[in-house]
């Protein structure tokens, strides 16, 4: 069984506000400096689910995981992390122009290359990435290529030829099933995920890495980037906040409690 | 792009035989949206029993109601709703498809966009009409950052964030058609089967989202107990407890309780944050409150820079005085 996780490298989005800065007149992000980029960590929970499938069906299964960027400049960072993971194999778009191109032209990219990898039983990704915060991808890419999605994953399994999956809602959880092939989005409520191992990430460096220009993939000018883009960024920014915080003090925590409370009851909240 | 405009169409979810309120506020919005670049604002519902809901659609904004009102539109499913909205998508041709950013509207939204080949914005905070084209505001990088980005094809798909617009006051006075959508749908084309529904058991009281105090509880809590002393206030002022993203991880509290990017929006007249940090991926969920109150030992934490008021201290010996005080108000 092939499985292919789609995966994004991003500024690790854990940083303090006070770091976060924005370019207004580039409308991008200032990377903060010394800062190495991340798997956004929902897809890191991708290949947590990816590699539990592996992991039930036991050593000697047939499953192949690869995993699947698309990089502008050099962003290799995402790849070494899923290899150091556990996964197989991985290919990368090397697409010059693509960053900024949003999750219309991403979607288009990627369901291409993973057309063009072939025979794709099971296609995870995360529920969105951490910085753009979209959560179109997945869903485009299921689209894209016909065939049933189904979002917001805490367990996944597969079994001759069909996926079960249990989704997260807001009061409960769904279980949904589906034939292969199929895509999966995976939430954050999969959980833990494990940790590079000393020997994964020695053996990473030896695992395959394909590296395709668009052309290899048949995808033309037109498909591509700014030409393909369906959207305009118009403005971005980091929003004012105004707010002046007064602070309670008091003796005791019953002192600090009772004017809370006082607060409240003028308030009409009491 | 401003050519043949045909207004928006707001696909609005139904709970209980009611419109949900985020399918009201958003009328609101369509109403404002066609009220500045002309055209109509259409309303489309599926589900069953929908046989009041047209009129009272219409006194909140709509000039047209579609009801789609069948037993498989029951509960939610993408692959149900999708062949008879991308239907009306194309016959009505309209300029914005407004989505409520809800659990379903989020799995919905992109996938209408692809099937009509249009670019879709999500988590939507605002719609304005500058030079007669809809520019969308949406947050990203969890929250920190807005963005606003226009789309080159029409209709431009977005989907809305919950308490970020007003609903309008429902008249009587307005008036307008609602029909009954012809349904498409072949049953055959639904890949996906539900194979069951676990609901996990109902916290009681008031529903996160209408109450009129939220208390959401963080890693500073220091534990699972923190929440039933949370619980307790909640119940005393008729209030709901919430959590961020970190305390479900640790399985403090049920994951229903997850305020924030990846979870429920409120917007309550008084968020009490108490032991979060106010990461912003969590501030996203509760940034509209009208009030913010946080209570954290760390006097630097972010959540104050929200926050109109700040207790520094220890929230395991401020919680329970505060139900004692509540208890002693009331009394």
């Amino acid at each position: 069984m092939k499985i292919v996780v789609c995966v994004k490298q991003i500024q690790n989005p854990e940083i303090p506000a006070a770091q976060f800065r924005i370019d207004e007149e580039a409308k991008v992000l200032i990377p903060v400096s010394g800062l190495s980029p991340v798997l956004s960590p929902f897809d890191e929970q991708a290949i947590e689910a990816a590699l539990r499938i592996r992991d039930r069906a036991g050593e000697n299964s047939d499953i192949e995981i690869t995993v699947v960027t698309i990089a502008s400049k050099g962003s290799r960072t995402a790849i070494k992390g899923a290899l150091a993971l556990g996964a197989d194999n991985a290919v990368l778009l090397n697409e010059p122009t693509f960053d900024g191109s949003g999750g219309y032209v991403t979607a288009r990219n990627l369901a291409e290359t993973i057309r063009a990898i072939g025979d794709v039983d099971l296609i995870l990704t995360g529920r969105q990435a951490a910085d753009g915060d979209a959560g179109v991808v997945g869903l485009g890419i299921a689209e894209i290529l016909d065939i049933p999605a189904i979002t917001f994953a805490c367990d996944v399994q597969t079994d001759e030829g069909v996926v079960t999956v249990k989704r997260v809602l807001q009061d409960g959880i769904e279980t949904v099933e589906a034939d292969l092939p199929a895509l999966v989005t995976i939430s954050n409520e999969l959980g833990k995920v494990r940790h590079a191992s000393m020997r994964e990430t020695m053996r990473a460096a030896k695992k395959p890495v394909k590296e395709w220009m668009p052309e290899d993939i048949g995808l033309d000018d037109n498909q591509v980037s700014s030409k393909a883009m369906r959207h305009e960024l118009q403005r971005l920014y980091i929003p004012v906040n105004d707010i002046e915080c007064e602070f309670i003090d008091g003796d005791t925590p019953a002192e600090i409690a009772a004017t809370l409370a006082q607060h409240m009851r003028q308030a009409n909240l009491i | 792009m401003t050519d043949n405009n045909n207004g928006v169409l707001v696909v609005v979810e139904v709970e209980d035989n009611q419109p949900i309120d985020l399918g009201l506020e958003m009328l609101a919005l369509a109403r404002r949206l066609t009220d500045s670049m002309g055209g109509s604002v259409t309303a489309v519902a599926f589900g069953t029993g929908l046989e009041t809901i047209g009129e009272m659609l219409i006194a909140y904004g709509a000039d047209r109601v579609l009801i789609n009102d069948n037993q498989i539109f029951a509960n939610f499913h993408a692959e149900a709703w999708l062949p008879d909205l991308a239907k009306i998508v194309a016959e009505l041709a309209p300029t914005i498809v407004l989505i409520g950013h809800s659990e379903s509207g989020t799995d919905l939204a992109p996938r209408l966009a692809f099937r009509l080949d249009v670019d879709v914005a999500t988590g939507c905070e605002s719609i304005d009409i500058l030079n007669g084209r809809p520019h969308m505001t949406r947050s990203c990088f969890g929250g920190l950052a807005r963005e606003v980005v226009t789309f080159s094809k029409s209709p431009a798909v977005a989907t809305i964030r919950s308490k970020s617009q007003q609903p309008l006051k429902p008249t009587t006075e307005r008036s307008g058609g609602v029909e009954n959508v012809i349904s498409v749908l072949d049953v055959n084309s639904i890949r996906t089967r539900v194979v069951s529904r676990e609901q996990e058991e109902a916290v009681g009281g008031v529903k996160m989202e209408n109450a009129k105090i939220v208390i959401g509880g963080g890693v500073g809590l220091g534990g699972p107990e923190g929440f039933k002393t949370l619980n307790e206030i909640a119940e005393l002022v008729d209030g709901a407890v919430g959590a961020s993203r970190a305390a479900c991880d640790l399985d403090w509290c049920p994951r229903s309780y997850q305020i924030g990017l990846s979870g429920r929006t409120v917007a309550p007249e008084l968020y009490l944050a108490v032991g979060i940090s106010g990461a912003s991926h969590h501030m996203a969920g509760c940034g509209n409150s009208k009030t913010i109150v946080s209570i954290n030992s760390d006097p630097k934490a972010e959540i104050f820079k929200s926050s109109r008021f700040g207790i520094v201290g220890n929230s395991q010996e401020i919680m329970p005085a505060l139900a004692e005080e509540i208890r002693k108000l009331k009394a």
